[in-house]
């Protein structure tokens, strides 16, 4: 990977760089968050012509390594206004590594209302009119593409509300299986409408292996890590045959899983919608309870919903997702649930953000409480309309919140809090607030100490240990991020020891470089602070630091408690 | 005295969702586990009332265990 495609939106160019030797090591978040930062002036307008969207695969994108076909996207984010990154599987992460493209940058803004698909090959990027293409969901982008082309085509598009540069609209990708996976959170698909960018494809038939320095260490290296995930009793076991819904019943026996908006800690039809019966259904009617999200994965805590014909309703259907509907907004019927989450695939919004917006919607009483129906139409025809009720919502949930004039609005420095109750899981409510992306649980998992007694165990209750064990996940998963690796390998790397040395290992192996554990903590504690000095330089500071008011006086059943920490408390996260 | 348990995940496989089950003065979650023939390293996690216990914390009666293989999700 040693070339960057600079693609300017303006004049319809592309230029090939040499990557700067200062980009070299990074790969993934680290890259995309680096280059952000660099290029892209922290006050700017995010879906102005001074903002960038970069896209960059991880450093092990292409090799051999089981879970290593992330890709990651970075912008300054419309829906938070801090810098972003949000990664996602599917194809375009390997077919980049084939084409040696370290990073895309597409900046500049094409004269209005004119609409491109990229294509990328291995001599640069061609733009093509996509007007035809102008009030397509992203299913039909897909066809379309996949008519044009080959279905072997990689895809990457925006919807209706990415066109219409809405919020809360993602990216989403083509996965091996025609379906689609999304780069969800932050708004990044605004930031791709803003560019007139309405669909990427990307060819990498005239693309070459990846080559490897060490190929012998390298082969070690990845059996050593790969058995690690099977060895696992979370990566090996319970992700593919639950997926990741079957949270809903443990954070839901801990007292932690948010419902009917945020109001209480448990809710009494958790078992219908639980990871347990999402199991019990697929696989009774004959769908798929294993999907990986790109090649290689051997995990596969994805699957294939299916309906009672065995007709595809969704893939890719993820507890946050499924927490969102069923139990947030107390839609009790799965099939409801994977029919709206399809339709947030197509029209592209994130399904996490998505799920909290309807909530609030119904906090503001636009929607009856679990009403399925209502919510698969008003995505369809209202947000996947851009109609002025549908701009509300696709603008994300505080827009919501500020329209209704709401004050139960979950969400930090703009997005939507996910799955997890700070109240009562004290370090995940630490991790949202001291994201440098907003409330944004993948940043540092502390449901993994707090509740699944995954590398060790810290009282979910009490405030003790919580900040220090946010920052240290925090740090841990923004150089995670840079690797490629999908957030799971947390999992056995928090509890195998041969796990992260492997995983080092094998890029070392194949740069040809002695990076050790500690320059990997160091390498995340570096992105960590890059990014929060774009925010400081962006205009935020530790006042924004913070959870919603609410969760300091609305006490959270059954446990009783509210968020207790104090700023200084807080700011000490910092300390590092 | 009676003990609610409920089991989760691959725990119900040949066992059960939920019931009431007698078990002897002081009994022990690890004794829950051994009547119900799980293996003490399968578990994962153990919560009494929804707070997290470890496996010798003995019982008093009438509270609601929750018994989880090693699951985990993201
Ligand atoms: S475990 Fe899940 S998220 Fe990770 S690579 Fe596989 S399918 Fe994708």
């Amino acid at each position: 990977m040693n070339k960057i495609y600079r693609v300017n939106m303006k004049d319809l160019t592309c230029k090939i760089e040499e990557v700067p030797a200062a980009w070299a090591g990074l790969g993934g978040r680290g890259l995309t968050s680096t280059i952000v930062a660099a290029e892209v002036p922290p006050t700017c307008h995010p879906l102005g012509p001074n903002n960038k969207l970069v896209f960059a695969p991880g450093l092990l994108a292409g090799t051999a390594a089981s879970q290593s076909g992330r890709m990651s996207a970075g912008a300054k984010s419309p829906l938070t206004g801090t810098i972003k990154e949000s990664n996602a599987g599917g194809t375009s992460a390997q077919s980049f590594a084939k084409l040696g493209i370290k990073a895309m940058i597409i900046e500049g803004q094409p004269a209005e209302g004119k609409l491109y698909e990229l294509h990328v090959n291995n001599d640069g990027v061609t733009f093509h009119d996509a007007s035809a293409l102008k009030g397509k969901q992203n299913f039909d982008v897909v066809d379309a593409m996949n008519a044009k082309y080959s279905p072997k085509i990689g895809v990457v598009t925006i919807g209706v509300p990415g066109e219409e540069r809405m919020k809360a609209a993602n990216i989403s990708v083509k996965d091996p299986d025609q379906k689609l996976r999304s780069h969800g959170r932050g708004g990044l698909g605004a930031v791709m409408g803003s560019k007139g960018v309405k669909v990427i494809t990307i060819d990498d038939s005239a693309g070459s292996k990846v080559e490897i320095a060490d190929p012998e260490k390298f082969r070690a290296a990845a059996k050593v890590f790969a058995k690690a995930m099977l060895d696992h009793p979370v990566t090996g076991e319970g992700l593919p045959i639950y997926g990741t819904t079957v949270l809903i019943n443990i954070i839901n026996e801990a007292g932690g899983l948010p419902t009917k908006n945020f109001r209480y800690g448990t809710c009494e039809h958790h078992d219908k919608v639980s990871g347990e019966t999402l199991h019990d259904v697929i696989a009774g009617r004959g769908g798929s309870t294993k999907h990986g999200c790109h090649p290689g994965c051997i995990i596969q805590c994805s699957q294939v919903y299916v309906d009672e014909n065995k007709e595809y309703i969704t893939s890719g259907f993820e507890y946050e997702t499924i927490w969102g509907l069923g139990i947030n907004c107390m839609i009790e019927d799965l099939d409801d649930c994977a029919r709206i989450d399809n339709a947030m695939d197509n029209i592209g919004i994130d399904s996490i953000e998505g799920a909290v917006i309807l909530g609030t919607a119904m906090e503001a009483g636009m929607i009856p409480w679990g009403d399925g129906k209502e919510c698969l139409r008003v995505m369809n025809e209202e947000i996947g309309k851009a109609t002025p009720f549908g701009r509300i919502l696709g603008n994300g949930t505080k827009s919501v919140g500020d329209a209704y004039g709401l004050t139960r609005v979950a969400v930090v420095k703009g997005q939507a809090i996910p799955a997890y109750d700070p109240r009562t899981i004290k370090g995940i409510g630490v991790t949202y607030a001291m994201s440098t992306m907003g409330a944004d649980h993948t940043a540092g998992y502390a449901i993994a100490t707090n509740i699944l007694q995954v590398g060790g165990h810290v009282d979910p209750l009490k405030k003790d240990g919580q900040v220090e064990l946010s920052r240290n996940l925090c740090i841990a998963t923004a150089a995670v991020d840079s690797t490629g690796m999908c957030i799971f390998v947390a999992f056995p790397a928090l509890d195998i020891a041969e796990c992260l040395p492997s995983l080092i290992d094998m890029i070392n192996a194949r740069y040809g470089i002695n990076l050790s554990g500690d320059d990997v903590t160091e390498l995340g504690k570096t992105i960590m602070k890059t990014e929060k000095a774009f925010n400081d330089a962006a205009g935020f500071s530790k006042a924004d630091d913070r959870l919603p008011e609410f969760f300091e006086y609305e006490p959270l059943p059954p446990h009783n408690l509210v968020w207790d920490f104090t700023g200084e408390e807080l700011d000490e996260f910092w300390n590092f | 005295m009676k003990i609610t348990v409920k089991l989760f995940a691959g725990f119900r496989n040949d066992r059960f969702k939920v019931d009431d089950l007698e078990f002897p003065e002081n009994a022990t979650v690890a004794d829950v586990l051994g009547a119900l023939k799980i293996n003490e390293p399968e578990l994962g996690v153990a919560m009494i009332n929804g707070r997290h216990v470890a496996k010798d914390q003995v019982l008093k009666g009438g509270e609601t265990l929750s018994l989880f293989p090693k699951v985990g999700g993201g």
